[in-house]
């Protein structure tokens, strides 16, 4: 069910009739929108007396954490919305016309014509069968325009636009033969082909690696403003509003609870949701200086190496990935080390060699002196206790059949302790991570994602190790919520002097949490220093690329709640 | 929601389950009704449906009732499909789980091997085995379970694979659980719904099975089943179409009904990946 | 060149499998009950223990078992399967006799089974939740049901008997003296009820098949970029969504090529189609091990030559494995 929150507080209060006319200014308005979500939804409506406008030429951010209902008016405007879900009131105004009045027909004609969009997920938003060039000139088979020849030309002359590299070679191409951000390049120029009025991007970066996502906020942006064109651009990162947004529609189950100019909602957020929302947002501000202790170090990583060999099959030839190269870095018992980098820089698979989920091919790792990289077997089950990982998906690291204790238990009872103390111990747990001793009974579904991942942290302390690998453990969580974990985890390292191995690709949150932050690219470490030093002096050009890719780096941000 | 709520959800399902539970019905009660056995002359033969008490449908070309061999035959029918079932779980499970689980070497070769087996024509290969092996109810249920494991080996090990690097196996790997805990305690239950679905409709695939070797005259010959009736008859098919109909309905109905009860169960037991409908 | 390398590959594992083949069957053999020297002692009509071992000595089987194996493996490598213990003739050429019969009732089947199925599933597909989708699913169970030598009895009660439309048995009509376009016309009327009653069951498989791929493929992110650019349904079906679930559909009908060659055995046992099915059916009646086991080889190697056809139709149909991807 919807919750109330806070007053409205909307720019235009535009509650016309559908008779009333749009102002020349105005590409698209939404009023009074509800969508209905079909029955034994976790809610009624999906969408609630909705009403903002998209004006010509400006880029409106829809932002909200998930659950929000902020892409179901998107999709009601494409007329995508999924089986069973409608828009039960409101109108959608667009050239003139109430969009939900449509037939499908009428509906398909403004599609790709008219109304562009781009996805969320560039893996698997082009068919995998079809070339590059024949998915473009398909917008044109469709709009019954050009010949098949000037299709492929113009084809060609989008992907010039876009900036993909090598156009003559992509557009022969096969979808699995370009990179995330290429593929979302090509999914740009199909939604651009016709030059469309309005473009909706749904979530158009959030796959994509960091410096990836700069470029293609960069490009969404300077095409819009090369074409004059509208951008409802759906996100859940106020970084990326910082950095694209003209005006913001701040969405919460299912309901606006702020609208209005970028900078304004930004830096004097009225919303209480919405100054939360804000002050979640790890803060670009430098990380404080930490004292970093001078006692022998825990862990020494010396020359790590690793190489993923995919052996060769009968359709194709034999692959190897250099994961780690020569890697060496040593952490300080109480110390928090953040190992950052985007995908495949292979600071997982450092990770996974550090609590021994894989195997190194040579180096050490010496845990208060003890070399665990070379063990197997019973003697690496012995000492798996040291050190224990905290996972990435709430939902995946927790086995759904076993109840919250027991998976806690889990650890200490197959390391000899009685099943009663371990049971006691575990309701302890998570006492301490903010649960209550209750929990131990019930099961995993029972609870949210940051609860889980709760859950997920007083598994790992459950067997004392001397240290603990946290992997992505707050990526999949939304804004709030991630904040919230990383207090936790942050409040544990005191009490309980926890040194931390905390890999993450997003280096606002190891700005947070991190007293030394590691920089990885291919496998290999570009650059180590203190927090601060990181981000005030990177020395590496790569490290300085990651720090401006940040969304909203440069705009002023409110810290204040 | 229950279990049985979602599965009764599914009419279609709740129908197989009655034509099903009056099967198991049909076999236990056989003895009781006719207790006298199957292969038994009774009557003068070919004598057609309803034409005389006793012998609602008929009787065979030796005299004997239709009505009574079509009972008994369900004991057989039931009995074959489920311990060759059993038995083909019960070589699938554990290769399955293995190559799954331990992956690498021991995965190709386990794989190599339920390839070969798969490649191998199975009604091919069964009729061979129970020629060979003589035809008993012993073989006849060892030929299908040798013939009807490498599905089981090939869903198993696929669970297992996408299930060992689930973040809750890699937990317990890390708090020092063994790998046999591990595979017992936290893979296995969590196969269990797609095992239940597919030993289902191995039962029916079975029961055709069985009813074909039979009807090429590879049954048991010291018990009655539906596919001899209807093999024994063939040569009489202008004559008496009913001595091949009815034990041919028998196997249609207890074959349709597995496969709705499997397809309820795939509902009840896998809510979200159930297919629209 | 990643095609030849993946053609050449595909033979050798064939190789493999077929040998592979070659010695179990050959421990079938072993274990197939009485004395084969016998059973050709008893068709000659002597049974003196002189003659008995005179037959074993020239088929070889006085000898150790391993020299017997490697006899078995290098004489099916020069495609000597030995004799039928019964008919005294060689068992290849009683298969290369009928092989054309079973290959024509199958291919029929076969291209009958994957055009209407696939034809139906994407009805079914297109149609969920309304009653002409219920009933092509329904009748696609039935069919998936039913045991397929039972259909063909029944269709020749229906077709043959009482309606008298169609032959029931054999090849062609014996006798008649057809030829040229009159026998083709006359063997395609003896083809129609066991391809139909063949290709039932196999289109029940793939119209469940065809229709569950194409709704995951309707659910897939592409069709929903192909809705955005404004295509029509029709194009969307046909381009993306019938496309991409025909992959899985062409896995799945070479798997089902070697349950088609069990099939046959059945359809040709009813319908007296003398094709290797029904030899094989005559074999088992007299036990003639040799002759049932070189069946059985020849059936499983039929089998891998569907493999290796629809692998390379997969490999033409996906891109990703043409050029090579992971």
């Amino acid at each position: 069910m919807s919750v109330t929150t806070g007053s409205v507080t909307t720019g235009s209060a535009t509650t016309g009739s559908a008779t009333e006319k749009q102002s020349a200014e105005t590409v698209l308005s939404i009023r009074d929108l509800n969508i209905a979500l079909p029955k034994g939804a976790d809610r009624a409506l999906a969408v609630e007396d909705v009403s903002y406008e998209v004006k010509r030429g400006e880029i409106m951010c829809v932002v909200g954490e998930s659950g929000s209902g902020k892409s179901m008016a998107a999709n009601a405007v494409m007329g995508l919305l999924p089986k069973g879900v409608h828009a039960t009131q409101g109108e959608i105004l667009f050239a003139g016309q109430n969009l939900l009045a449509l037939t499908e027909k009428q509906h398909r004609a403004l599609r790709g014509l008219k109304i562009g969009m781009i996805f969320q997920e560039p893996m698997t938003a082009l068919n995998p069968l079809m070339r590059v060039g024949a998915q473009i000139a398909e917008v044109f088979e469709a709009h019954g325009q050009l010949t098949p020849k000037e299709r492929q030309a113009r084809a060609l002359e989008l992907l010039i636009e876009v900036g993909i590299p090598q156009p003559e070679k992509a557009i022969r191409a096969y979808p699995f033969e370009l990179s995330g951000g290429q593929r979302q390049r090509v999914i740009i120029a199909m939604a651009l082909a016709l030059e469309p009025i309005l473009l909706i991007a749904d979530e158009p970066t959030t796959a994509l690696d960091v410096t990836t996502q700069a470029q293609i906020l960069e490009l969404i942006r300077d095409l819009q403003q090369r074409r004059g064109m509208s951008v409802m651009f759906i996100t859940h990162d106020f970084g990326v509003v910082a950095e694209i947004a003209n005006r913001v529609c701040v969405m919460r189950y299912g309901k606006i609870v702020e609208l209005g100019d970028a900078k304004s909602v930004l830096e004097n957020p009225q919303d209480a949701y919405t100054q939360a929302l804000i002050a979640a947002i790890p803060s670009n501000a430098v990380p404080p200086h930490r004292e970093t202790s001078q006692v022998a170090p825990l862990l020494e990583i010396k020359g790590l190496n690793k190489v993923f060999r995919s052996r060769g099959g009968l359709f194709k030839p034999a692959r190897e990935v250099r994961a780690l190269e020569d890697v060496s870095l040593t952490l300080a018992r109480g110390e928090t080390v953040g190992i950052v980098g985007e995908s495949g820089s292979g600071k997982s698979t450092l990770g996974r060699c550090v609590v021994r989920l894989e195997h190194p091919d040579s180096g050490e790792l010496l845990l208060d002196g003890v070399n665990l990289s070379q063990l197997r077997g019973d003697a690496l089950r012995r000492e798996r206790h040291r050190v224990q990982m905290i996972f990435q998906d709430p939902y995946a690291s927790l086995n759904p059949r076993t109840k919250v204790g027991m998976a806690i238990a889990q650890g200490p009872i197959a390391n000899g302790t009685p099943k009663a103390a371990a049971l006691k111990q575990a309701g302890e747990l998570l006492d301490i991570v903010g649960l209550g001793a209750s929990a131990v009974e019930r099961f995993p579904h029972e609870f949210s994602g940051g609860q889980r991942q709760r859950i997920g942290i007083a598994r790992a302390l459950a067997l004392n190790p001397e240290l603990i690998v946290a992997d992505e453990a707050v990526s999949a969580l939304d804004v709030s919520i991630q904040a919230q974990v990383l207090e936790l985890l942050e409040e544990l390292k005191q009490r309980l002097s926890l040194s931390l191995l905390f890999i993450t690709h997003d280096l606002r949150v190891a700005a947070q949490i991190c007293d030394r932050i590691v920089v990885m690219q291919h496998g290999r470490i570009v650059e180590q220093g203190s927090a601060e030093q990181i981000f005030l002096a990177p020395r590496e050009a790569y490290t300085q690329a990651l720090l401006n890719a940040i969304p909203g780096r440069e705009a002023p941000v409110a810290a204040t709640a | 929601m229950s279990f049985f709520a979602r599965f009764a959800q599914n009419r279609g399902a709740l129908v197989g389950l009655i034509i099903l539970l009056l099967i198991i019905a049909m076999a236990i009660l056989a003895p009781l009704l006719f207790p006298e056995s199957p292969w038994r002359m009774v009557q003068r033969p070919f004598l057609p449906p309803l034409s005389q008490d006793g012998f609602p449908l008929g009787t065979d070309t030796m005299g004997r009732n239709v009505a009574a061999g079509i009972m008994h035959g369900a004991w057989v029918s039931l009995l074959i499909g489920l311990v060759s079932t059993s038995v083909a779980l019960l070589i699938g499970v554990p290769l399955g789980a293995i190559a799954g689980y331990y992956g690498g070497i021991i995965d190709d070769i386990l794989m190599r091997f339920t390839e070969f087996f798969q490649t191998i024509p199975n009604f091919a290969l069964a009729i061979v085995l129970v020629a060979i092996m003589q035809p008993s109810v012993t073989s006849i249920v060892l030929a299908i379970a040798i013939v009807s494991w490498p599905p089981v080996a090939r869903l198993v090990r696929a669970e297992f694979m996408s299930l060992r690097n689930r973040e809750y196996v890699e937990a317990a790997r890390l708090v020092g659980q063994s790998n046999t805990t591990i595979i017992l305690r936290q893979i296995l239950p969590n196969t269990l719904s797609p095992i239940i679905v597919l030993a289902s409709l191995m039962v029916a695939t079975a029961i055709l099975l069985e009813s074909a070797l039979s009807f090429l005259g590879l049954g048991d010959p010291n018990v009655m089943s539906w596919g001899y009736m209807i093999g024994a008859a063939r040569t009489v098919i202008r004559q008496a179409w009913w001595l091949s109909f009815f034990p041919g309905v028998a196997i249609l109905l207890t074959v349709l009904a597995l496969n709705l009860v499997g397809e309820g169960l795939d509902d009840a037991l896998n809510p979200k990946l159930s297919r629209e409908r | 060149m990643v095609y030849a390398r993946l053609i050449i590959m595909r033979l050798l594992k064939a190789v493999v499998v077929l040998f592979l083949i070659v010695i179990f069957n050959f421990f079938l053999i072993q274990m197939a009950p009485g004395d084969p020297a016998a059973i050709l002692a008893g068709e000659a009509g002597a049974t003196d223990q002189e003659f008995l071992n005179q037959l074993r000595e020239r088929f070889g089987l006085d000898q150790p078992l391993y020299v017997q194996l490697w006899r078995y493996v290098s004489g099916i490598a020069m495609l000597d399967f030995g004799y039928s213990y019964r008919l005294g003739v060689p068992v290849f050429d009683l298969i290369m006799a009928r092989l054309p019969a079973t290959l024509l009732l199958t291919g029929t089947a076969f291209v009958l089974s994957l055009v209407l199925g696939i034809v139906a599933g994407s009805m079914a597909a297109a149609r969920v939740k309304k009653p002409s989708g219920s009933i092509i699913m329904a009748l696609a169970l039935l069919f998936y049901a039913t045991p397929l030598f039972w259909v063909a009895l029944m269709s020749v009660v229906v077709f043959s008997v009482y309606l008298g439309w169609l032959p029931a048995y054999g090849l062609y009509t014996v006798g008649a003296g057809h030829t040229g376009f009159a026998l083709a016309l006359d063997v395609a009327k003896h083809l129609v009820l066991p391809a139909t009653t063949l290709a039932l069951f196999f289109m029940a498989i793939y119209t469940r098949m065809t229709r569950t791929s194409m709704l995951d493929a309707a659910q897939q992110d592409y069709v929903k970029t192909a809705r955005a650019k404004g295509l029509k349904p029709s194009i969307i079906q046909r381009r993306h969504v019938l496309r991409n679930a025909l992959l899985p559909i062409i896995t799945l009908a070479g798997l089902q090529a070697g349950q088609m060659v069990g099939g046959a055995i059945l359809t040709e046992t009813v319908f007296a189609w003398p094709g290797i099915g029904r030899l094989m059916f005559e074999a088992l009646q007299q036990r003639d091990y040799n002759l049932l086991l070189g069946i059985f080889f020849f059936s499983a190697a039929l089998v891998i030559v569907f493999n290796i056809i629809t692998d390379l139709v997969y490999s033409l149909a996906d891109p990703r494995i043409k050029k090579g991807a992971s």
